[in-house]
């Protein structure tokens, strides 16, 4: 098992580098804002946090707004980490794509974007993977009936 | 005596000695009763050696015993489906042990699973693809109706809204005992399937027999 890293000690590297970039933080999670994502990313995995595998990428819907969740992993520190983002607006939610750093996070991100209706700038094949074209709606959201 | 324009209707005594002969002789050889006519006639070899049935029942036996089903599972019943194919409860006991990795080589559909609608074309395309004749098994409720998946945004409501469907076996998963009942069930629809029913045949005879 990899060791869970503190989130709030997480946050105030993550502050440091990129003033501005942190909206919350406790032991478990670190919250970037949306627009400070992708350098935020940027910054845990060039640095000495080293997070080179990214687990898992999934969302979550709270009606107020959409967060983003991240499962960082490790694999050269055996360390493990919760980044999660926010999204606000249910009309045309956006966030900047990981692809670039994680490669893994392709198929992740378009079930997403599928499922959530949250699109990702800067994924290089955005569009459905699970359900068909022409399918009104997004059926994971809390308003989908 | 002969009488002019009058045919010999009365027998002439060279005749009447004939016939005397005749009796005599059979008197003489006819000294022990005939056998039964079974014992002289080889009947019982004929009736061993002839079977005499319909070439459409001929066919349906065939059939019958020879369904091969399509290698095609869609969620979990589809592990009922392989321990019915497997040793312990072996339908090749019923010549079914050929499931067919082509759909072109198969007769029966065993629908096992929820059916999507991302799935949906390509179960239609599997079945357009069997050669007719082919039949239909719908396993378990996801696929009889849409189970728990029912409202879903993406189960199809039942499999028979997108291939006909013959038999449906109920459970969540159905044993494989229950399986094989289908199958049976499918078996006694391929033996009794009268292809000449609707033809207005004359028929010979009383009631048609089965």
């Amino acid at each position: 098992m990899t060791v869970a890293l503190v989130g709030t000690g997480v946050a105030e590297a993550v502050s440091k580098s990129i003033p501005g970039s942190i909206l919350a933080s406790d032991e478990k999670t670190v919250v970037v804002s949306a627009d400070k994502l992708y350098p935020a990313a940027e910054f845990l995995k060039t640095s000495e946090f080293a997070f080179d595998y990214l687990a898992n990428l999934t969302s979550a819907d709270y009606l107020d707004y959409f967060e983003v969740v991240y499962h960082l992993v490790s694999l050269k520190k055996n360390h493990s980490l919760v980044l999660k983002t926010r999204i606000y607006g249910r009309e045309a939610p956006a966030v900047a794509s990981v692809v670039p750093l994680w490669r893994g996070a392709e198929l992740q991100e378009r079930e997403v974007f599928d499922l959530m209706g949250i699109s990702f700038e800067g994924h290089p094949n955005l569009k459905r993977i699970l359900l068909w074209d022409g399918f009104p709606g997004h059926p994971l959201r809390r308003d989908y009936l | 005596m002969e009488v002019a324009g009058i045919p010999e209707v009365y027998s002439s005594r060279e005749l009447n000695l004939a016939e005397g002969a005749e009796i005599e002789r059979l008197r003489c050889t006819a000294t022990q009763p005939v056998p039964e006519p079974s014992e002289w006639l080889d009947e019982g070899d004929i009736e061993k050696n002839i079977l005499l049935t319909t070439v459409e029942r001929m066919i349906h036996w065939g059939r019958h015993y020879s369904t091969w089903p399509v290698n095609f599972g869609l969620a979990c019943c589809a592990f009922e489906m392989i321990s019915l194919a497997v040793s312990r409860f072996d339908i090749s006991r019923f010549g079914m042990e050929l499931l067919r990795a082509s759909p072109r080589q198969a007769d029966l559909m065993i629908v096992a699973g929820t059916v999507t609608w991302k799935m949906a074309p390509a179960v239609r395309r599997l079945y357009d693809q069997m050669p007719e004749p082919k039949w239909v098994l719908a396993m378990g409720v996801c696929a009889i109706s849409g189970g728990t998946f029912r409202e879903s945004y993406s189960v199809v409501p039942g499999v028979n809204c997108i291939i006909p469907v013959d038999v449906y076996v109920p459970g969540c998963p159905p044993r494989p005992e229950a399986l094989m009942y289908g199958l049976m069930q499918i078996h006694d629809k391929i033996t009794s399937a009268d292809t000449t029913k609707d033809l207005k045949l004359p028929r010979l005879g009383g009631a048609r027999q089965r």
